[in-house]
């Protein structure tokens, strides 16, 4: 089994058994039709609203790899999105809404990336400032309304259907593979693990670790603006308040899920966004089984916790040594025991 | 029998790191542990003290079964340890590091007045002199060697366990940690000592148990196994090869001509007096000097790591910036710093990745080494250096801690810098390895290199440079050449008085 696909596995399982779960409450899950020149049914919709979690988790995965955090990007998608929605409002054509909004991520990501690599604050801390204040700066934006629009090109975005596959599932599909072969064909994803593992030694090796931590938040916040220009695409608006709302807490549980250590290090891309994916069936699959709305988040913290423990490494390792252990045990005793006595 | 480990058996993954071990340790004996870098002794006493799980075996403490599965519980069985690697909190000052888990308490709270008192009670009979209050992370390697040691020796009631103490201390500190080991030998105590340095292990130990390949070779009283026969058994074949490239091919006078390098008055405001030095191509300079002399800072100075204050470095074609690293390496450096671990690997990647990076990040992100380049050199130098792994995509980290050290430095070799600063390149390396990193500094100067070796070993020093820099108080007070350089010349140089300064400046 090639190392991609076996890093990759207790994902791919994990997400396996999620949707066995919620076919078990909701037999219609996995039914696919095609009706308009498009595809619908639940499945589609689970790629079709995990879209701004899976494109978060992409640049959220290469924050995390260098032993950072970024808790803006719930509110950088406000951010973005209202920038994109002003500029629209504004006369501006569909191109131009685009850059700015793209722009004004990356800025905003080479904001926090300065506070975290140059002045030295905690990423946690560096990035809850934009948490907290953007969503001010949103509604400046806005003017503190819901600023709608009404430009086809701009909602194809979001609600759009390309070959009978939402747009976004596209988007975020493409922004994936780019990020993937950006990281891997390139030496990046080598010195982003490095710098996350190690900063210092990274640094006496000649790795230039300020850029490469401005870098990976940048990218974060280009991937926030993604997300942002679909949210506001999909609903033909800009909404300061609750666009993205706890969506980077989605981000980072999509991120852990992929496997990917909090601590810095080696980090998959591909296993984060399957990780947004698991989040998003059990969103779904709650909603579509009927539950009553109290239970969401009690049934999905449950899931989670599950999930986490089963995947968990210390834990995988105790079972494994058990297993080894419990077979091994008997057959040795006798064995060694005879052997041992006459020798003393 | 104080201890007694019976046919211990440890399997990583892919392989045996210790095969059917047995091990004895008496009370009142210091016991020695030798054997090739990666031939066993770190997992042995990380099983011993429950850091890793034994797959099989048995230990006996006082004759009843122990199976300490933490730290913790071996401390309490009155099992005190310094791993090879120090691993205390650079956080948390000097005090707090030496009570940690056991802080002295009034009415339940920590009481530092206490605390500090009883840190000064264990540094006793170390002759150290520092700051109690001050960061552990803020002092050099040496002396958080010495604290750590500190520690553990409060800690063992019964067992004290020291892997590779002596690593980065000198003659001096190395002599007060024997007299602090009798005392406790004779106090009852089993001493289990690891080292590289036969010397310190002859003067020290009792007994002499060498372990190659995760396999019990041999245990036998320390006079009655000659040198030549303990380092074949640590090896497993003859030495004769060995000892003829020991043999020193030093030039009689410097080579002539432009030199390479000129530092003029580099110097940085309390941390390294302003200092000159030509490098001549293809020359070795040795750095001398105690603990806390400015050589570490000198090479840091002269590798950007930290910003000179004053002073010109050029070469032929006219001044250098060497404000980074990545300028450093940009002019040619390499720089292979003491402390290894965090300094140095980068734990977590592999083998290749850790000899690939100085390169790769010289050539810039896009431009990545290709993949079968990097397979090549890896594979060169793992064999170039002996490096003992089950393959090139082996964790760094899970290598024993003189394959790590040579790691590093391939990454280096690799860069084919003109000139090469190596801080300890041996400490921690095997009688077989030692020689052959020696035998490699005097070929790569053989084309042209320019190396600077800092080392408190003297002998290896002495062997192998065409010159001697001697630093003490943070300034050069004495340079050594051709037939000057003996141990004599060095000691005397290190250890000169306060008056005798202006003499030997
Ligand atoms: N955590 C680990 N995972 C996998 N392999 C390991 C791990 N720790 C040690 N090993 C392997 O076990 C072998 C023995 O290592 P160990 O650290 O005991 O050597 P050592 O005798 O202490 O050597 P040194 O003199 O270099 O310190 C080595 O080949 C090493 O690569
Ligand atoms: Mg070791």
């Amino acid at each position: 089994m090639p190392a991609a696909v076996k890093r990759i596995l207790p994902q791919l399982i994990t997400l396996l058994g999620v949707m066995v779960l919620v076919s078990l409450v909701f037999p219609d899950f996995l039914s696919i039709d095609y009706s308009d020149g498009r595809l619908v049914g639940p499945v589609i919709d689970v790629l079709k609203r995990g879209a701004p979690v899976a494109l978060l988790a992409v640049g959220m995965t290469l924050v995390v790899a260098t032993g950072g955090i970024d808790l803006s990007v719930g509110t950088l998608m406000a951010i973005t999105g209202a920038v994109a929605a002003a500029a629209i409002v504004a006369g501006h054509g569909l191109v131009l809404a685009i850059v700015l909004a793209l722009a004004a991520g990356l800025c905003a990501g080479g904001f926090s990336g300065f506070l975290v690599a140059v002045v030295g604050i905690q990423p946690i801390v560096a990035t809850l400032i934009l948490m907290i204040s953007g969503r001010g700066i949103a509604q400046l934006i806005t003017e503190g309304r819901i600023l709608t629009f009404n430009m086809p090109g701009f909602a194809f975005l979001g609600s759009g259907t390309l070959l009978g596959v939402p747009v976004p599932v596209w988007i975020w599909l493409a922004v994936t593979a780019l990020a993937i072969v950006i990281v891997r064909r390139t030496a990046l994803g080598l010195l982003i693990e490095s710098v996350g593992i190690n900063r210092r030694a990274s640094a006496l090796a000649g790795v230039n670790a300020r850029v490469i931590l401005i870098a990976v938040y940048m990218a974060s916040g280009l991937c926030a603006a993604l997300a942002g220009i679909i949210t506001t695409a999909d609903i033909r608006g800009a909404d300061a308040n609750n666009a993205g709302l706890w969506l980077e807490l989605d981000a980072i549980l999509a991120t852990v899920l992929g496997g990917n250590s909090l601590r810095g290090g080696r980090f998959s891309i591909s296993a984060a966004v399957i990780g947004a994916l698991i989040i998003q069936t059990i969103n779904t699959g709650i909603l579509l089984a009927g539950f009553p709305s109290e239970y969401n988040l009690v049934i999905k913290a449950v899931l989670v916790i599950l999930i986490l423990v089963v995947q968990s490494p210390s834990l995988a390792g105790d079972l494994k040594r058990l297993g080894s252990q419990l077979s091994r045990r008997a057959p040795r005793r006798s064995a060694k025991a005879a052997p041992q006595r006459s020798d003393r | 029998m104080l201890l007694a480990l019976q046919s211990l058996t440890k399997t990583f993954v892919g392989m045996k790191a210790l095969d059917e071990v047995d091990f004895e340790l008496a009370s009142g004996e210091v016991h020695a542990l030798l054997g090739e870098n990666g031939a066993g002794k770190s997992t042995l006493i990380k099983c011993l003290t429950g850091v890793y799980r034994r797959d099989a075996g048995s230990i006996l403490l006082d004759g009843r079964d122990i199976s300490p599965d933490s730290t913790s519980r071996a401390q309490a069985l009155g099992i005190g340890t310094v791993y090879q690697e120090v691993n205390l909190l650079p956080n948390l000052t000097v005090a707090q590091n030496l009570t940690f888990g056991h802080e002295p308490r009034r009415f339940g709270i920590i009481s530092p007045r206490a605390q500090r008192r009883r840190a000064a009670q264990m540094l006793e009979g170390y002759g150290l002199d520092i700051d109690l209050d001050r960061d552990l992370g803020s002092y050099s390697v040496a002396v958080q060697q010495l604290v750590a040691i500190a520690r553990a020796v409060e800690l063992s009631g019964r067992v004290l366990i020291l892997d590779e103490p002596t690593a980065s201390l000198d003659d001096r500190e190395v002599q007060m940690l024997f007299a602090v080991v009798r005392r406790l030998r004779d106090r009852g105590l089993g001493i289990i000592f690891v080292s590289h340095f036969l010397d310190q292990v002859y003067a020290l130990c009792d007994r002499i148990t060498v372990l190659r390949n995760g396999c019990r070779i041999v245990t036998e009283r320390s006079d009655s196994l000659d040198r030549v026969r303990l380092i074949e058994h640590m090896l497993g074949r003859e030495l004769a090869a060995q000892e003829e490239s020991e043999k020193r091919h030093r030039r009689s006078a410097p080579l002539a001509g432009e030199p390479l390098l000129s530092f003029a008055g580099v110097g940085r405001r309390g941390f390294v007096e302003p200092f000159d030095l030509e490098v001549q191509r293809g020359e070795v300079i040795g750095m001398s000097g105690l603990l806390g002399s400015g050589r570490t800072e000198t090479a840091e100075l002269m590798f950007g790591i930290r910003r000179m204050h004053s002073g010109t470095v050029s070469d032929a074609e006219g001044d250098l910036r060497l404000n980074n690293p990545r300028d450093a390496i940009a002019a040619g450096f390499g720089f292979a710093p003491e402390d290894r671990k965090t300094d140095g690997i980068i734990a977590d990647l592999s083998i290749r990745d850790n000899i690939v990076l100085a390169m790769q990040a010289r050539r810039g992100w896009l431009r990545r080494v290709p993949r079968a380049e990097q397979k090549r050199l890896a594979a060169d130098y793992i064999e170039r250096l002996d490096i003992r792994t089950s393959g090139p995509e082996k964790a760094v980290g899970e290598l024993s801690g003189g394959n790590q050290q040579k790691v590093v430095l391939a990454r280096w070799l690799a860069m084919n810098p003109r000139f090469l600063v190596l801080d300890e390149p041996t400490r921690g390396i095997d009688v077989g390895a030692h020689a052959e990193i020696l035998q490699l500094v005097r070929e790569l100067t053989a084309r042209g290199m320019a190396v600077l070796v800092i080392s408190s070993e003297l002998d290896e020093l002495i062997a192998v440079s065409d010159r001697v820099i001697v630093l003490r108080d943070r300034r050069q007070v004495a340079r050594l050449s051709g037939s000057d350089i003996t141990l004599e010349n060095v000691v005397h140089a290190i250890a000169a008085s306060d008056e005798h300064r202006e003499v030997s400046a």
